[in-house]
Order: structure tokens, then sequence, then C-alpha cells
């Protein structure tokens, strides 16, 4: 108990040294929104406030990330910054989640999703206090690479063979993202980052709705996964900034969202009136702490890392 | 009819898969941050106690399997099926050698084991956790170690073959732990 807590303590007195000393500042922004990510793979956790300014009561979401407060303050010229938050996400828990945990998200104006790679990987072998070599891939190629099969090209019958072929038996999977997915996380994920941290980039453009496209090729999006010991522990975007775009994909989310039988969610109407305003050209990351940690402890799951987990909080 | 919820999915849990019952052995949740969560569940089935791995999107619903777990007396065999007594009901039933699995090699006449029943046919039967059965065959110059070390094998009454302490002997009876096969003590009775 008394080592995980200084392991902490000491994980963070790291993160904040490393940033710091880069001249990222540290930032603070609400958990609470009346807006959510629109999502359909992140369930947000609701609220409510009754009180003055809201004497009926007004519906909260708590924060799945704070990215969208985050990107205003950036929009507002703060510079670059980090925040490290807790953050909500519904209907997780397991060996690696939490609804719950703790992330370190920051934001580096006049970065490209490359530039950010490389501090991502300086700032992760500075808290594990290791040097392990850094691995690119591109996630077309990891595919062709680990299971012979061009993600964007091949037909979904080459997705169930391949599936079968793995020994994955499963069914009702809709759309080629799902069935990706499903790669992903049970054939790719668990070899990926061993001795070595190893980044996913250029991702489906379906899979990153807050990621520009890649200017040589619309169906890929700059957006990136860091993974170590088959862990995903980061995921960061050369972030879009359009405006006009951002609002399109954000109710094509919610289209989404009710044909899958979810709620629709209300936009960030600050975020998006931020964007129009302008948002720095810039690339932002969030890395899973307690993950971090987890790895550092060789812990097996999250709850031997938390001090309190789901099942005692 | 019935159905779980991926949330209600745990070790012990009975899903009908293909037509089968099947009973969940592990379950895990895993889920790409900004992807489809999966539920990873490793059941066996009941009927061929074959163990397969299956994934489940998450929030999808499944089939419950209609089976009911008894404690049921084993009365006798008659060399193809082995006869269990419901003492509330007094309602037999026949288990075949499928259904028994392992459990033959520990069960004797009136030891009661929890038997689950599918369309009220027992499709898997368990011996009690710990049994007490007589050492018929062990050799008997092997004596004077009790150091616990090395150990010597010992038939019992069943016909179940165990390993023994070297002081163990013909005759005695000792308590096993049918779950890893294992001897745990000399019985006092």
């Amino acid at each position: 108990m008394a080592h995980r807590l200084r392991a902490r303590a000491e994980l963070l007195r790291r993160v904040r040294s490393f940033l710091d000393a880069r001249g990222v500042m540290e930032v603070c922004t609400p958990v609470l929104s009346r807006a959510a990510g629109t999502d359909p793979a992140i369930e947000p956790l609701q609220t409510r406030y009754t009180g003055p300014e809201h004497p009926r009561g007004v519906d909260l979401y708590l924060q799945t990330s704070p990215e969208f407060p985050m990107k205003r303050l950036l929009a507002e010229g703060s510079g670059p910054i980090y925040q490290l938050a807790q953050v909500f996400r519904d209907g997780e828990y397991g060996p690696r989640h939490n609804p719950e945990f703790s992330m370190l998200e920051w934001y580096r104006p006049g970065f490209d999703h490359h530039q950010l790679m490389g501090e991502v990987a300086d700032l992760v072998n500075h808290c594990l206090e290791e040097q392990w070599d850094v691995e690119k891939i591109a996630y077309v190629d990891l595919f062709l690479e680990h299971l012979g099969f061009h993600p964007l090209d091949a037909d979904l019958a080459t997705l169930r063979a391949v599936a079968r072929e793995q020994g994955l038996l499963v069914e009702n999977l809709a759309d080629r993202d799902q069935w990706l997915d499903l790669f992903m996380s049970m054939v790719i994920e668990p070899r990926l980052g061993r001795n070595r941290l190893t980044f996913v980039y250029d991702y489906p453009a379906s899979q990153a709705s807050l990621a520009r496209l890649n200017p040589r090729n619309s169906r890929l999006a700059s957006r990136f996964e860091l993974y170590f010991r088959g862990v995903e522990l980061a995921n960061g975007f050369h972030e879009l900034t359009d405006a006009a775009e951002q609002r399109r994909r954000f109710e094509e989310e919610n289209r989404q969202r009710e044909r899958k039988g979810q709620r629709r969610l209300p936009l960030d109407e600050n975020l998006l009136a931020a964007m129009d305003a302008g948002l720095p050209d810039c690339a932002g990351v969030a890395l899973g702490l307690d993950r971090l940690l987890m790895l550092k402890l060789n812990a097996s799951c999250l709850d031997d890392v938390l001090s309190f987990s789901l099942k005692n909080a | 009819m019935a159905t779980y919820s991926t949330n209600e999915f745990r070790g012990g849990l009975k899903l009908l898969l293909d037509g089968d019952p099947c009973v969940i052995i592990e379950n895990e949740f895993v889920k790409p941050g900004k992807g489809q969560a999966f539920n990873r569940v490793k059941l066996r089935n009941l009927k061929t106690g074959r163990v397969l791995e299956k994934t489940f999107k998450s929030g999808e619903s499944v089939e419950a399997a209609d089976v009911m777990d008894r404690d049921l007396q084993y009365l006798y065999n008659d060399g193809e099926y082995w006869y269990f007594m419901d003492n509330e009901s007094f309602e037999q039933y026949q288990a075949d050698a499928h259904a028994m699995g392992d459990a033959v090699k520990w069960i004797k006449d009136q030891d009661v084991c929890n038997v689950t029943l599918w369309n009220n046919q027992p499709i898997l039967v368990e011996a009690p956790n710990f049994v007490v059965l007589e050492i018929t065959d062990t050799d008997p110059g092997l004596k004077g170690d009790t150091s616990g070390g090395g150990g010597k094998p010992a038939t019992l009454e069943t016909g179940a073959v165990v390993r023994v302490p070297l002081f163990v002997q013909i005759g005695e009876k000792i308590k096993v732990d049918t779950r890893k096969g294992e001897y745990i003590s000399r019985a006092k009775d």
C-alpha cells in the first residue's frame, strides 16, 4: 500500500518536472460540463446541478477527457499546456479499466503528431526511469504485417475468414471498424511494445473524429497510439482545427449513436465557437497514468495501483 | 426466454450457445480507448466438455441456458449409467459416463454430488470437493520416512490412484481434494 502510494507520488513529480522543464504550463479545467463528447465508443456519466444560476436544475456531464476545455484555452492563446485530470467513463471496468481514472493530457502548438510522438516517448522513458527503444509503424502496415490483409481495402468476407483462422468466435459485428477493433484488441495489441515503445500512426479516418486528415490520403487521419508491453497507453492527434468540419463530425457521431440505440449528446458549442475563432495548429495527446503506473510496478491490473477502485470506492 | 447481458457475465454463469449449454470459466472486459468494447469469454460446453473461447460485443445479450444445479445422492452404477436421487422429491436421475467425467474416480454410494440438470437430464456431475476413501493397495515396504518428501502411489476403493506419504498404509482412510486429485491427510474416524 505505502509502496504504491509513493510510486504514484513519484510518477506525478516526474511528469510535472519533465513538462515544466519544457515550458509546458499546468492548467485546471472543469470536470463538469453541459456538453459531452459524441464518440459512440465513449459513454459519459451524467449528474445534475440545482441552485443559483439553475433553479430548475441542469444536466451536467462528467468529463471523459479534458480535451474540449483545453482546446478553448489554446484558442485563447495559452501556449503549450498540460493537465493531470480525473476522467470518467460509463460501462468500463476490467483489468485495464476503471470508470474513473487519471489522465495526463497535453498540447503542443506548432507540433505535428510525429513530433509529439517523440516527446511522448521521452516522457514515458523519463517516468519509467528507462531508455526503451522507439518503434513506429503505420496502422495499415501493422495489419499487413500481423494479419496479412489491408485494413481499408479487404472485404468483410476476408475479415471474417481471418477471424476464423485466428480462432476468434464472434457474431453480430456490424461494420469494418468493429472488425478492426476486434483484431487490434485480441490479436495485435498483446504483441505490441515488447521491450520497446511502439507507436502506431495514421489510423482510418473513421476512427479519429478529432484529428485532421492525412493531407496525402484522406482515408487516413493523423492519429497515433502508444503501446507498451501489450497495453494501450496513449492516444494523440494532429488536431483538427476546422470548426465546420468538427461540427459535421459531431453530428455524424450523434447519428451513429442514434442508429446504435444510444442517446444523442449535446455538442460543445463553446468548443466549436473557440475553434471558429481560431484554434492554433497543434498536436495533443492523452496518456493513461494509472496504466503507466501499473506497468512501472509490474502490476497485473489497475485495481492493484489505484488507492480504491470501483470495487471499494 | 431469459437472457444475460455481457455486464452480468461472471464465472459460473450458464449460457446457451449454438443450442448447447455452456458455463463461463473466465470473462475479461477488453476495450480500445476509442473503439468497440468486447468481452473475451472462456467457456466449457457442458455437453461435450470442450473448452472454447468466444468474443462478445459488450452490451449484447445472450440466451441463458435453462439449467439447474441440484444436490443429489449417488445410489449405484449398473455398468452403463450412474443413478442419483433427489432426497426431497425421491425423483431419480441417470447420468452417462460423459456427464460423470472425473467424478467417477471419487464417489461412493451415499455421496451427495452437485449435479447440473439440463432439460431435466444430468449433464455434469461434480464430486464433493473433499472425500474420504479407503486405501486398497499401496506398497507396504516403504516405511519409516515421515519427512513428507517423495511419497508413493496408493489405489483407493473407487479405483482412483493418488500419491500419499510413505507412512500411509493399506486399510487406512484418507481425505482427498477431488479438484486437484491430491492427498490431504489421514482421516480420523
